[in-house]
């Protein structure tokens, strides 16, 4: 096996690792019921919908 | 408090001590053995610090609860450390700017002191401004933030500490060093090998501290702004180790020489000092932004979606781009191209954040007009979108053959550092002052008007100026004369630069003076003054206690 095999096989597969994340990256971000969700949970996270006093469960 | 907890907490006092202990005395034999003069003064910074935080420690534990406050508080002592450390140290850093801007307009200002010259100023200037100013932001902002958003106290009891007062013992030890002399001469990585290791210990504390913060955390989804945190956190662990491979010549010598050689410790050093931008300026702020943003407008971030695309983009795509600072250079050809094709695509995610940041503010644009905080960390997002879109054009090889090594350089580097960082962080600490030390609001919101208003005016003259100097002086390289002879000398380009160079000094002077309007109206925020403007600030400028309007 010469070094232009082993160069090419590791930059093929390297970029179609990084092409499958990025698809996986979307898919989980847009998939339909994960937006509804986002939206509850930033809000939670955020605190918006009420003052913060103390750590949740606590006061 | 439980049985276990007692001897968790007993056995952290006791860690803690033995940790400060064994400061000292590593601080005491360089102090002792050191022959280099500055040496045996970092020695003494060690001791001595060693020395103050092993007496700190033994005088707030065993049995002291009070002072650390409950489990069921968030812990802000280290945020408020931090935030006016910020502020100390940020004051600091443009006041050296200022000082090299006029040395460079006029150079018997170095008054020919060798600790005063530039070669030693700058690194003091750009280490100040960057790891002192906004290391200080990141962890104040980080330590708040991920205990807000995970609904927490932050993880460790002495730990937390730990890494916000070690730090700036660091920031001391790094910034005599460089006016004594001492520097390795990579730049941003600037510190000798002991620095170095100490502020890789500081870091796995703070990893530690963020991470143990998020298993602990209350709140089942992980907040965007804590990704962005935790990005930084763990990339910036990375290119701090493997940049700062130095080999010593002796344990009680400052001197080190890196493992690296040529073109290969170029890269390397490029590959950290680009994301020094990309992790250090520039994904911890975009914590800074996802947070602060959305809660000073009151509003949820425009699109999650797009933040969680935003992210992974980023991180993904900024780890390459590094080689566009080796442009023409021995760097083999692919790895040139390779940079420039990866900054490009850094537009995409790039614009993608600061479309998400500005929209946020989607219909409740007049708080642009009424609230000068809004009005800092907005610009500071626009500043980030020019900044991120000039940046990909300059690491094109054409153009970066008329920019590079010119002061257009340095105007994108003001661009992104003033106008972003700076102004997200001014943001950042505007609100978050009264929020710590629940106070009712700001001292003043003129003061922050004001403090607004010359910081844009300053940075629009800094970077105007470095352009019309930057591709002045590139043409001028660049121009040969009909026999093919270059047309200038090099002395006559620094002579054309003089004017910008005089408007660069006023403009970084403005950026000064509001900073030390800043340091002001926190200064009487802290206090507790109560301002005459109360009335005219939102709703969200007091602290969490204090937010119920009368009808409540």
């Amino acid at each position: 096996m010469t070094y232009d095999v082993i160069a090419t096989f590791s930059q093929v597969t390297s970029l179609l690792m990084f092409v499958a994340m990025f698809l996986g990256v979307l898919v989980y971000a847009l998939w339909p019921s994960n937006g509804q969700r986002f939206e509850v949970v930033q809000r939670q996270a955020l605190d918006l919908d009420k003052s913060e006093l103390r750590i949740r469960g606590r006061k | 408090m439980t049985a276990k907890r007692e001897a968790l907490t007993a056995f952290s006092d006791v860690f803690t001590v033995f940790s400060m202990v064994l400061m000292a005395a590593i601080g005491f034999v360089i102090m002792i053995g050191a022959k280099d003069p500055a040496f045996a003064f970092h020695g003494f910074l060690f001791l001595a610090g060693g020395i103050a935080g092993g007496i700190f420690v033994l005088s707030h534990s065993f049995g002291k609860g009070d002072w650390h406050g409950s489990a069921d508080e968030y812990l802000d002592g280290p945020s408020k450390v931090a935030t006016l450390m910020a502020v100390f140290w940020g004051i600091a850093g443009f006041l050296v700017g200022l000082v090299l801007a006029l040395q460079l307009a006029f150079p018997m200002l170095n008054f020919d002191l060798p600790w005063i010259s530039f070669g030693r100023l700058r690194p003091l200037h750009t280490s100040a401004v960057i790891f002192a100013f906004g290391g200080n932001v990141l962890l104040a902002t980080s330590f708040y933030v991920v205990q807000r958003t995970c609904h927490t106290r932050i993880a460790g009891r002495w730990a937390p500490w730990f890494v916000v007062l070690a730090f700036q013992l660091f920031i001391a030890i790094a910034g005599t060093g460089y006016l004594l002399g001492i520097t390795q001469g990579k730049e941003y990585a600037e510190p000798e090998w002991y620095a170095d290791l100490f502020l890789t210990v500081i870091w796995v504390v703070y990893l530690l501290v963020f991470l143990g913060t998020l298993i602990k955390r209350k709140e089942p989804h992980i907040y965007v702004a804590n990704w962005f945190y935790l990005a930084f956190i763990v990339t910036v662990a990375m290119l701090h180790l493997v940049n700062n491979a130095p080999i010593p010549v002796s344990f009680l010598a400052p001197k080190s020489y890196i493992v690296y050689s040529g073109v290969q410790d170029a890269m390397t050093q490029w590959w950290y000092g680009h994301n020094a931008v990309g992790f250090f300026l520039t994904a911890g702020f975009l914590g800074i932004m996802y947070y602060f943003v959305p809660k000073r407008a009151e509003r949820p971030v425009y699109s999650y979606r797009l933040s969680i695309v935003h992210f992974w983009t980023l991180i993904f795509l900024y780890i390459w781009a590094g080689p566009h600072h080796l442009h023409y250079t021995a760097l083999p050809d692919w790895a040139q191209t390779l940079g420039m094709t990866f900054s490009i695509m850094l537009w995409m995610p790039s614009w993608g954040g600061m479309i998400n940041g500005l929209m946020t503010l989607s219909g409740a644009w007049d708080k642009l007009r009424t609230d000068p905080v809004i009005r800092l960390l907005v610009v500071s997002v626009a500043f980030y979108g020019m900044s991120t879109f000039e940046g990909p054009v300059m690491s094109i090889k054409a153009v970066n053959s008329l920019s590079h090594y010119t002061d257009w350089t340095i105007g994108h580097v003001h661009s992104g550092a003033l106008g972003w960082v700076a102004m997200v962080s001014f943001g950042a600490i505007y609100c978050l002052v009264p929020w710590l030390w629940g106070r009712r609001g700001l001292y003043s919101m003129r003061l922050v008007e004001w403090h607004f208003w010359l910081s844009t005016l300053g940075i629009l003259l800094y970077i105007t100026a470095m352009w019309v100097s930057g591709i002045t002086q590139g043409l001028m390289w660049r121009a040969y004369d009909k026999l093919g002879f270059l047309q200038y000398s090099f002395i006559e380009t620094v002579e054309a630069m003089k004017p910008y160079y005089m408007i660069r000094a006023v403009g970084g002077l403005l950026f000064l003076l509001g900073a030390l309007i800043m340091a002001y109206n926190i200064w009487r925020t802290v206090r507790g003054d109560e301002s005459a403007d109360i009335a005219e600030q939102p709703k969200i400028a007091a602290a969490p206690g204090l937010r119920l309007s009368p009808a409540e």
